[in-house]
């Protein structure tokens, strides 16, 4: 593609050209013409290319061709003339035209343009990519300095950025072109590498292109990368000279740069660009684990416990991936039996670090850190090198399995139970019986409650403390997670804590609907149990509801009545007062419609919670009351005074009848 | 049981009456002879049904409604869950208050019916001596009673029907009227609030309980004294069942009615065959069965509103 510079500006450019040009001729004359007819000084070009506003354009596209003297002075290429690597402009009269051939870094650079050619930057240059980058692209232009030049975009520390104009989240390299890692450059400003180079200045802390190389940059597909699985070895141990002492019986014979495809490479351990501070022990192949625990006889010296792994539970296992050492650290590959300098147990923390931490703060983790016996682990709910995750059915955390794995010590008369003060009684049979236990192991939905959606799985922690999740403060969005409609409902009413400043124990979920035991709400034993649950606080209210006709019907276990929430509500109970409830003036009747179809307002003003004992508030009942009980006493009073005066002839009349019969017998 | 061999055998052998020289009964038999086995009709059948009919009324009433109105005891649950839930308790009280209007009605229905046939005046119907209208005599009789209970005087000359009786006659009056409107407010109160405010139906509530406790109380004890567990009639007086009763009991107990019939000699035209043996062992055996379940009920009340009242 053939460049055509034109000069903008040429009147103005050629008088300044004319203008330059008389003290350079002074000097031709003062040389007496020794050199070129046509001399092509630095000076010469610059006499131009000085002028800031000196554009050029290329494609319609104007750009400046000013040429900042001092930066070149300054540059490593400061002692070559301009027509050294414009070489196109050799010889050429000045001004030149518009249109110069770009610049050949490879007439001198021959090695890394060969380089770079063959590289996947060079390879895209050739394809014309817009957005493959040339040698100026990273070194620039006239102001090359040397990679020793703290300056220059090209010293160890600027590296990264330089790479990460493009190869960056964002840009159009990793949005346009296929990229297979991410987050590159912060992965790599976390990483041990990143961290030595970036925070702590150490120049010698590998930089983008210690790995990738400067100009050979491939794909770790082809086999001549610097980070092809056979190369990366070579290119990790050129700083980790010393990494076969760590690495020892993997590389014991050069292994790893001989027969690298056999063996992991760095990189399969040691993930690029993320590669932590941690000690990897990933050298501890399972292989050589495994060469003393494949044993099924093997056992611990110390307590005769078994040290028998069967690897293929490993492998099926989460952590298929995850190699021996990561989780039994403390291994030393210089000695003969690695695992011998092994002091800890597996902490599972060390990668599932956020889990680690709500484990330590609950009940459980407390615990633990109590050596209590008693304490369950991260093993004992999960296991150890079969662990599954909980969307596998086979696994202990699997929705349906969760209730058998708590209940083991949770169930009445195992070890957390009896130690258990509360007042939670047959927690894993109240479950099952429970509605959310019905859906979850008879119906198999798993997305029913189990015990680790309201108890979480891993901060567990008693009702009293203020962060469980059972916590009366947290219950409703607890539930809520899944009855969210109904939290809604709920944290608007006048039970939330939410809508009533009250220092009085508001109710929640589980004091009506009870934490292991809950019902079905359209269940005969819900139905009646409610009433006895709104008693609890409204003691008062709750005893003249007995004294009316609802009361006593559902008393006998009749369901098909008016109780407490059929008329107040259920979650959205709000006071009587209020507009939007189920008893102000406006709606009254309609809740009164539900099941008296023919209901009136004057209906409504039946008394559901009346009493004849407050002579205040129901005069009229406290009077029939009275009036009634004087007619019964009084009856009553008249009519036993009769019945004793009586009885004395009464009695004697039967004797003189016996008499009489006992006479006409003995006649008879 | 001795007692119910007696009355047997005095029926079986009825020979033992006429026998007795100084017996009344034998100027009677002398007057109006009777063949031996013939029995005084107190009652019409008509009424013996009713009686019958409105026993089984007032039982089923009494116990599906006062498991209502004692709903708090444990007793009331159980009763509940026997006759089949309340809801089926519900149907039973119900039933048995259309049953109770339909005695009440046929009853006033028989009345006038029985004006007409015996071609009486609305004065004779109401005021006659066979009325169960209180009359004069009826004050006479309680005050003799009194002074015959404290022992200043001999036992009153009663008539067809007592004092006492009629209380019991008008009390029924009284109750199907205060308990049955009562009731059909509360049977049908969306209908009865176009007419009376809401919270009547408390009161109504009240009423009704209430009254039908005095109502049951007083039938289930006063009632029951007065006509079965009176010593001289204990354990039970049979007459209410089969209508009819010896004369000389009859002379002795109503000597009024009796001396009247013997002076007008219509005694003869009310004079029946005694029931055979068998009839009056299921007479005896519906009668244990409700005095059982009445004393049952009483018992009830009494420990509901001893123990458990509220």
């Amino acid at each position: 593609m053939k460049s055509r510079f034109q000069f903008v500006n040429w009147e103005e450019g050629m008088w300044k050209t004319v203008l330059a040009m008389l003290p350079g001729a002074a000097v031709l004359a003062a040389t007496g013409f020794f050199s070129f007819a046509v001399a092509q000084e630095n000076t010469d070009c610059l006499a131009c290319h000085s002028d800031k506003s000196l554009t050029g354009s290329h494609n319609g596209k104007s750009f400046s061709v000013f040429v900042d003297e001092k930066g070149f002075s300054s540059s490593i290429h400061s002692s070559l003339s301009c027509v050294s690597c414009h070489q196109a402009l050799q010889g050429k009269e000045l001004p030149h035209d518009p249109g110069v051939a770009p610049v050949n870094c490879g007439a001198c650079h021959e090695q890394e343009f060969k380089m770079h050619s063959n590289s996947l930057h060079g390879k895209a240059v050739a394809k014309g990519d817009a957005l493959a980058p040339r040698c100026k692209d990273c070194h620039g232009t006239h102001d090359i300095l040397p990679a020793n030049d703290k300056r220059s975009p090209i010293s160890p520390l600027q590296v990264p950025f330089l790479c990460g104009k493009c190869h960056q989240e964002g840009s159009p390299v990793q949005t346009q072109r296929v990229i297979h890692q991410d987050h590159i450059l912060e992965n790599f400003s976390e990483s041990i590498h990143g961290e030595g180079l970036l925070k702590k200045g150490l120049i010698v802390a590998p930089n983008c292109a210690t790995c990738h190389t400067a100009h050979s940059i491939l794909p770790h597909t082809d086999p001549n990368s610097s980070i092809a699985q056979k190369n990366i070895a070579k290119t990790c141990t050129k700083c980790h000279a010393q990494i076969e002492q760590v690495h020892r019986k993997i590389i014991r014979g050069e292994l790893w740069e001989k027969e690298a495809n056999t063996l992991p490479a760095c990189v399969d351990c040691h993930q690029p660009h993320k590669i932590r501070k941690v000690f990897y022990d990933q050298g501890m192949a399972d292989k050589d684990c495994m060469r003393c625990h494949e044993n099924p006889n093997l056992k611990a010296s110390k307590d005769g416990r078994s040290l028998f792994v069967r690897i293929s539970d490993v492998n099926h296992s989460k952590h298929g991936k995850t190699a021996c050492s990561q989780c039994h650290s403390g291994v030393n590959a210089s000695h003969v039996r690695p695992c011998e300098t092994i002091t800890k147990a597996v902490d599972c923390s060390s990668c599932h670090e956020e889990v680690g931490q709500q484990f330590q703060k609950s009940t459980h983790g407390k615990l633990i850190a109590q050596h209590d016996p008693n304490a369950p682990s991260c093993k004992e709910c999960h296991g150890t090198h079969s662990i599954l995750g909980k969307t596998d059915p086979v696994s202990s955390s699997f929705p349906t399995n969760v209730p058998d794995l708590c209940a083991r010590c949770h169930r009445e008369g195992e070890k957390a139970a009896v130690r258990y003060t509360g007042t939670e009684h047959k927690i894993i049979e109240q479950y099952t019986e429970s509605i959310h236990g019905k859906g979850l192991l008879q119906s198999g939905l798993t997305v029913t409650a189990m015990c680790t959606n309201c108890h979480t799985p891993h901060s567990v922690l008693p009702r009293n403390d203020s962060l469980s999740s059972v916590n009366p403060k947290n219950l409703p969005s607890t539930c809520g997670k899944c009855h969210h409609g109904i939290e809604e409902q709920f944290e608007k009413s006048i039970h939330s804590r939410l809508v009533n400043q009250t220092n009085l124990d508001l109710p929640v979920c589980n004091d009506c609907h009870t934490a292991h035991t809950i019902r079905r709400t359209d269940e005969q034993g819900f139905k009646l149990m409610i009433m006895q649950q709104c008693g609890r606080c409204h003691q008062e209210i709750a005893k003249t509801y007995f004294d009316t006709y609802h009361g006593k019907v559902s008393q006998l276990g009749y369901t098909k009545t008016a109780k407490c929430y059929d008329c107040h509500g259920s979650h959205d109970i709000l006071k009587v007062s209020d507009p939007q409830s189920h008893l102000s003036r406006d709606n009254v009747v309609k809740t009164c419609q539900k099941c008296h179809e023919g209901a009136t307002r004057r209906f409504a003003g039946y008394l559901t919670h009346a009493t004849h004992h407050d002579p205040k508030k129901y005069p009229f009942l406290f009077w029939t009351f009275w009036g009634m009980t004087s007619l019964l006493v009084g009856t009553f009073v008249f009519g036993g005074v009769h019945t004793l005066l009586w009885l004395p002839r009464a009695l004697q009349a039967r004797r003189e009848k016996k008499k009489k019969e006992s006479r006409q017998t003995d006649e008879g | 049981m001795k007692d119910d061999r007696d009355i047997t055998q005095e029926i079986r052998k009825p020979d033992a009456a006429p026998g007795e020289p100084s017996s009344p009964v034998v100027d009677a038999h002398r007057v109006d002879p009777v063949p031996e086995k013939r029995q005084y009709q107190r009652f019409s059948r008509l009424n013996r049904i009713l009686h019958i009919v409105m026993i089984v009324s007032f039982m089923s009433l009494a116990l599906t409604g006062l498991t209502l109105k004692f709903s708090y005891t444990s007793w009331a649950a159980m009763l509940s869950r026997l006759l089949g839930g309340f809801e089926v308790a519900g149907y039973i009280h119900r039933f048995a208050a259309v049953m109770m209007f339909g005695i009440f009605s046929t009853h006033v229905v028989d009345l006038l019916r029985m004006k007409r046939r015996e071609k009486k005046s609305w004065r004779a119907l109401l005021f006659g001596p066979e009325s169960m209208m209180f009359n004069r005599k009826d004050l006479r009789d309680a005050f003799e009673s009194v002074k015959w209970f404290i022992g200043k005087g001999p036992r009153p000359k009663y008539g067809r029907w007592t004092y006492w009786e009629k209380f019991d006659y008008f009390a029924v009056f009284w109750g199907i009227t205060v308990i049955g409107s009562t009731g059909l407010m509360l049977w049908f109160p969306e209908f009865f609030t176009h007419f009376i405010p809401g919270w009547f139906l408390n009161v109504a509530t009240i009423i009704h309980s209430d009254e039908a406790l005095l109502a049951v109380g007083f039938i289930f004890t006063v009632h029951f004294f007065n006509t079965h567990l009176r010593p001289e009639k204990f354990p039970m007086d049979l007459v209410i069942f089969t209508g009819r009763m010896d004369l000389e009991e009859f002379e002795e107990d109503k000597p009024a009615e009796y001396e009247h019939l013997v002076r007008e000699g219509r005694l003869s035209d009310s004079l029946v065959e005694a029931y055979p043996p068998i009839v009056i062992r299921a007479v005896k055996f519906f009668g244990w069965t409700a005095l059982t379940v009445g004393f049952s009920i009483v018992v009830w009340i009494i420990y509901a509103m001893i123990f458990a009242y509220r």
